[in-house]
């Protein structure tokens, strides 16, 4: 097992690496500089600037120096927030994204699980339908007209809860719910496929047939079976709830990392969008490598291999 | 496989279950193809028709949706947006659709190393969040209708690869294959007459949920103001306009969401629905 976990993670630096390389070189085919936007500047100060950011350099030395930077944790002085380090804006941001996604994700496995096993359980009948119509629906429901939607009613119209803004657990409500009830349709969807899969087999009919009760076939037998293809999404659902944070946190002025980067995008400050490109491929890389980790702990036959 | 016989009893089973809800996804598609394709027959007014009497005015009979802060004419910039959002969609799951069949046919049916080399190529890719990487290929391609068509289509060929190289490499080891490559068949035709046909049910039922995420990211990123831009207009554009007079103005984002969920409901369901008919394995259970 700590082989298997060696492998991955050593392939995990080298998609980090793939990535970094990726990102510098598609930043760097863009036309333009992040400094052209503004008014004409005379050319000894741009020639300034450009030396100030190493810009003046060839190509393979800004490669270089940006790659023995990332060994270190040094990602480069930000384009536009002059004074600060991209390091440091992303230390600052991203607890904020990091509390909004655990939150969203918890939200969306306890919600998703549940209305999954309900329905699942009951095949066929009117809970069953209900459910399931309802997960179509949150499937197919944009997390921005969500987001929009929730705040309409719940805060100018009943005044609930907080609009925008980030100050405190009640802040924390709208934006989770927004960003976590798309996920939790899918997971419901996918638990009740799962579910409905196992039943069918042999040993289910086992399990009823030596006098188990409901409740002991489903908790012990079927669902543990019935989780593996949900624990194998929660991986690509971590990297869904990163995304829709751009969103989620645009829409509710949420001082984390997805409403900075798209600022950054928007300033073409390079050093900021590679720094976050790169934090979020760490991200999704860890949470894959836990995912095959937990994958591992839950199936005996994917530890032997 | 299974027997012919019982497969199709299911299949006709599952055709005449699945027709209530087809009606729905059928009116809904239909509808927004005919809307693009006869938008300027459809709209009421021009989509940049100023009406400097009626600014943030509410739905009424001149104005079915009311208008803009400009006083445009809501219904007609939804009419015209609908080109927009429709065309992307459309046209990024088409290249992707191309591009992810020629990388997944080429890395299934050459295999070994040149499979082994392709595939952690698209591994790479896979470490970021869709989205995310839209953006960033939007900020080398521009943004705009083609590119946003391409940087969306550049993301979701990788779903498409992996798929079509999981069926070549189903298919390619069959007997019939076989007999075919040892009658003389070249690479070219096992692959184009024989394996290639073999994909065309999953790809169709990919296309169809390629075409809702197409203009899923397309709103996305529209809204937040990394997409589509005036003069041009889309239903994420014209969300994101609304947005930002939510709490005086709430037709200006109503309207438009409303759109975009219906659109994206009918896409998924038809695509629920299809696979379902077209692939036997996958979702056998629903027809419990």
């Amino acid at each position: 097992m700590i082989r298997v976990a060696a492998r991955r993670l050593g392939w995990g630096l080298a998609v980090l690496w793939a990535v970094a390389t990726l990102t510098f070189v598609l930043l760097r085919v863009v036309p333009g500089g992040p400094f052209d936007a503004e008014k004409q500047l005379p050319p000894e100060i741009l020639a300034n600037i450009e030396a100030k950011y190493h810009l003046d350099e060839p190509a393979w030395r800004q490669y270089v120096r940006y790659i023995g930077g990332l060994a270190i944790g040094d990602l480069g002085p930000s384009f536009k927030y002059v004074g600060r380090n991209v390091a440091d804006i992303l230390a600052e941001t991203f607890p904020v994204s990091f509390a909004l996604g655990l939150v969203a994700l918890a939200l969306a496995v306890v919600v998703g699980l549940t209305f999954g096993i309900v329905a699942g359980e009951r095949p066929g009948t009117g809970v069953d339908r209900a459910g399931m119509v309802a997960a179509t629906a949150g499937v197919a429901l944009p997390n921005f007209v969500l987001g929009a939607l929730l705040v309409l009613i719940v805060s100018h119209r009943w005044h609930l809860l907080p609009p925008a803004l980030w100050e405190g657990p009640r802040y924390l409500v709208l934006p989770a719910v927004t960003l976590g009830l798309g996920p939790a349709a899918y997971i419901a969807r996918l638990t009740r496929s799962s579910l409905l899969d196992v039943a069918h087999h042999e040993y289910i009919r086992t399990a009823h047939a030596k006098g188990l009760t409901r409740g002991m076939v489903l908790f012990k037998h079927q669902l543990p079976n019935a989780l593996m293809p949900v624990v194998t999404v929660l991986g690509p659902l971590a990297a869904t709830l990163v995304t829709g944070s751009f969103v989620v946190e645009y829409l509710f002025a949420i001082p984390g990392m997805g409403r900075f980067f798209i600022t950054a995008v928007t300033n073409r400050d390079y050093p900021l969008i590679m720094g976050a490109t790169l934090l979020y491929a760490a991200l999704l890389v860890i949470a894959n490598l836990v995912v095959d980790l937990a994958y591992a702990w839950l199936d005996p036959r994917v530890r032997v291999e | 496989m299974s027997a012919g016989s019982s497969a199709d009893l299911t299949f006709d089973m599952r055709a005449r279950r699945v027709s209530g809800l087809s009606l729905f996804n059928v009116a809904v598609i239909g509808a927004v193809v005919l809307v693009a394709l006869l938008a300027p027959l459809v709209a009421p007014y021009p989509y940049d028709a100023q009406d400097t009497d009626a600014l943030y005015a509410a739905p009424s009979s001149a104005h079915w949706m009311g208008t803009d802060r400009l006083g445009r004419d809501l219904l007609s910039r939804l009419v015209y947006g609908t080109r927009t959002s429709l065309l992307v969609g459309l046209a990024s799951a088409l290249v992707a659709l191309v591009l992810g069949t020629a990388y997944g046919a080429v890395s299934g049916y050459v295999g070994g190393t040149v499979d082994r080399l392709l595939m952690r190529g698209l591994e790479v890719l896979y470490a970021l969040p869709d989205l995310l990487l839209i953006i960033l290929l939007s900020i080398v391609v521009g943004r705009g209708v083609p590119g946003m068509i391409l940087a969306i289509s550049l993301v979701g060929w990788m779903t498409v690869a992996r798929l079509v190289r999981g069926e070549i490499l189903r298919w390619r080891e069959r007997p019939f294959v076989e007999a075919v490559r040892a009658s003389g068949a070249g690479h070219a035709r096992i692959l184009f007459r024989h394996l290639l046909p073999q994909t065309v049910g999953p790809l169709i039922v990919t296309l169809t949920f390629r075409i809702p995420a197409g203009i899923l990211a397309e709103s996305t990123l529209s809204f937040v103001g990394l997409g589509i831009a005036a003069p041009q207009t889309s239903w994420g554009s014209l969300a994101g306009e609304g947005w930002s007079a939510l709490k005086f103005y709430p037709h200006l984002i109503l309207f438009p969401s409303l759109a975009i969920f219906l659109t994206m409901l009918a896409f998924n369901l038809l695509g629920d629905q299809l696979r379902d008919a077209l692939d036997p394995t996958a979702g056998s259970h629903s027809s419990s």
